[in-house]
């Protein structure tokens, strides 16, 4: 799909932290999908030096202390999933400017299954295809450039929790499989 | 003639309306008084358009508390209810945040129930339709979103949504004690759990090791009763340094000028201070300064937080005794001034003022007997129940300085609503979770002071127990099918 070019440059301060490099001025010229893309790149990296460097290593190979989603009862690390949901929380806190989620046809959390049209397109598309998606949708009056980005099995911790889970309505995820999809909106 | 009757009653119009106006002027005006006195504070009552719900009335006439200004917008009201309740919510793990309807892809429901402001679900000033934890929709508003819950969760076909929110089932905002793997963990306990202890109190232990504590003036050594120091400048009687002598101030090092004398010219030569006679909490906050904000964001304290004079007893809405009504509540009204007995604190002090069914039937109660047996050398300090055992409980705290001491508590009425809060921070401590959440639930009960065991039984740890059990036993059949599977096919 052909993108807009976005006049006004959103988040541009989110982009420059995020990215270290763009300035405000340069990312006049970006275009809605390069601004997603750019905002998932950094999401992405964070959770997986988490889901790597924090939970595989103390969990899985040196065994000093698990992973819950009751972290804080059990005295436990934060689940990757988890991590990624209350960076969004803080996000949306702190009102950025864009929004996004992590769903999934299979989600432990009914919350977390598609409730759009676009979701429900996006997600079906990004496990067929494992590649990116994007859309205009229309949500509560306003217009949103909605990018849906394929959410992979990266660790073990993955898809041991979700194959598990008595909530899970999937039990056979595989490393590498398409878990569910990272929904970004950014407001046009 | 006729002229003459017009001009009387134009001038009675005019005399009326520049008192009303002039009133409502003046009322506005003193709006901004940060220190109202009696006349501000009538002038306010006047500008109330209805009585309050039972969290803020204390507080109904410092208006600025929640209004931000005479006209404020939804957004200001919202950052006035957030500076006093965000950091309790984000402390609940809140079910449902702002962010979850700020959300696009809640637009919808949040089209139906605008959740992102507190005043949506908690209008104030309209006690007709006020029910408990101040929410003013009707009770079954869960069916809002959650009308469909019957198809992802059969079990709950057929229940009325008047009904989730009853105690020991869902709560909107605090759900800590109350989710599935919660219940399922602590299913199978009974009456009582094998260790009924609450906390030690600590702050004696950890006093070096916190950064704000003046421990270079007063270091925590003992103290004789010859060493106290207000000598000449306050002098007191024998009783009160017999008092003061046996306190856990003077054996921690605490002296007169500690609480008596301002804190900038401590440390200094007693004879040339300023000695102030009646301390009140701005003094202990040196030393206490959790449970001051404790009783400051409580019923006892709200009054001073928000620059109002102090409550009376008889400012209150429970029953109270008739000979307290008018005394001015600080820290020394519960703690008594010099001996600061904090076993006087946690029941008879409550009991001097407060009049209910509850307070009077604690003494003969199952609690009020764990009591006894410690009075009585028979039992750990730990084991006792006392008023303040569950109303000001003792919570782990961590410091600023990254020190976990034990913390009373003092925001008394933290853990009353909803009703099953108390279970988790308190009641877990000694009995099974199933236990305290059908006593909590069970409003007689309550208002008996728990004198025999719950007679309700909720359902919830069973329905996650049977659902745990459910899950386990079809994950348990997949599993053979697909082994049966793949051995046919290896065949």
């Amino acid at each position: 799909m052909k993108s807009t070019h976005v006049k006004l440059p959103l988040g541009a301060a989110a982009i420059a932290v995020g990215i270290g490099c763009a300035t405000p001025a340069m990312a006049a010229g970006w275009s809605y999908q390069q601004i997603a893309d750019a905002l998932h790149a950094v999401m992405e990296s964070d959770r997986t030096v988490y889901t790597r460097l924090i939970v595989n290593r103390l969990q899985n190979q040196e065994k000093v202390i698990k992973a819950s989603e009751h972290w804080k009862d059990e005295k436990a690390l934060v689940l990757p999933a988890q991590m990624f949901r209350f960076g969004a929380e803080m996000v949306a806190e702190k009102n950025a400017g864009f929004t996004y989620a992590l769903l999934s046809e299979w989600p432990v959390n009914k919350q977390n299954a598609p409730k759009t049209e676009v979701e429900t397109e996006g997600l079906k598309a990004i496990a067929a295809t494992g590649k990116p998606f994007y859309k205009e949708e229309t949500l509560g009056g306003k217009t949103y450039f909605t990018a849906v980005y394929p959410d992979k099995a990266v660790a073990k911790a993955c898809i041991s929790c979700h194959n598990d889970h008595k909530d899970s309505p999937r039990t056979d995820f595989k490393m590498g499989d398409v878990m569910g999809g990272v929904v970004l909106r950014l407001p046009m | 003639m006729k002229k003459k009757t017009n001009l009387r009653w134009w001038g009675l119009w005019l005399v009326i309306s520049v008192a009303t106006a002039g009133a409502v002027y003046a009322a506005l005006d003193s709006l901004d008084n940060p220190r109202p006195g009696a006349a501000d504070l009538v002038l306010r009552s006047w500008l109330l358009p209805g009585q309050t719900s039972h969290g803020h009335y204390q507080i109904e006439l410092a208006c600025t508390a929640c209004h931000a200004g005479a006209f404020p917008s939804r957004d200001d009201v919202q950052e006035k209810c957030e500076s006093c309740h965000a950091k309790d919510l984000k402390a609940a793990d809140d079910s449902h945040p702002r962010a979850k309807f700020t959300d696009p892809r809640n637009a919808d429901r949040a089209a139906r129930l605008d959740a992102t402001y507190c005043v949506t679900c908690h209008v104030e000033h309209k006690p007709g339709i006020t029910q408990r934890a101040g929410v003013t929709l009707p009770r079954d508003y869960c069916v809002i979103c959650h009308k469909d819950i019957a198809e992802d969760r059969p079990s709950h076909t057929g229940m009325a949504f008047t009904s989730c929110a009853d105690a020991g089932c869902h709560n909107y905002h605090d759900n800590t004690a109350l989710y599935e793997d919660f219940l399922v963990r602590h299913a199978g306990v009974g009456r009582m759990q094998d260790d009924p202890t609450v906390l030690a109190r600590n702050l004696r232990e950890v006093i070096e090791e916190l950064g704000d504590y003046p421990s270079e003036t007063f270091p925590p050594v003992t103290l004789a009763r010859a060493e106290a120091d207000a000598g000449d400048a306050l002098p007191a009687s024998a009783a009160v340094h017999a008092d003061w002598a046996a306190s856990a101030h003077a054996q921690s090092g605490v002296n007169c000028s500690a609480c008596h004398v301002p804190v900038a010219e401590q440390g200094g030569d007693p004879a040339a201070a300023t000695w102030i006679a009646k301390p009140t909490e701005t003094a202990c906050v040196q030393c206490h300064g959790p449970e001051v904000n404790g009783f400051l964001a409580g019923k006892h304290g709200m009054r001073l937080k928000a620059g109002l004079p102090a409550m009376t007893p008889a400012q209150a809405r429970y029953p109270m005794k008739p000979e307290r009504q008018h005394e001015a509540l600080g820290c020394t009204s519960c703690h008594g001034s010099h001996r600061f007995d904090t076993a006087q604190a946690a029941v008879k002090a409550c009991a001097s003022c407060h009049d209910d069914e509850h307070t009077r039937a604690y003494f003969a109660s199952p609690h009020a007997r764990t009591v006894a047996a410690v009075a009585r050398g028979e039992a750990a300090p730990e084991t006792a129940v006392t008023c303040a055992t569950c109303h000001l409980p003792r919570v782990a705290y961590d410091t600023p300085d990254f020190v976990r001491r034990t913390l009373v508590d003092h925001a008394q009425g933290a853990n009353l609503t909803p009703p099953v809060k108390m279970a988790r921070q308190v009641c877990l401590a000694c009995h099974g979770l199933g236990y305290a959440i059908d006593a909590l639930a069970d409003a007689p009960l309550r208002a008996e002071n728990f004198p025999h065991a719950p007679t309700r039984r909720v359902r919830s740890i069973d329905m996650a127990v049977t659902r745990e059990a459910e899950a386990r036993e079809a994950r348990a059949a997949q599993e053979r099918a697909e082994s049966v599977a793949t051995e046919g096919g290896s065949s």
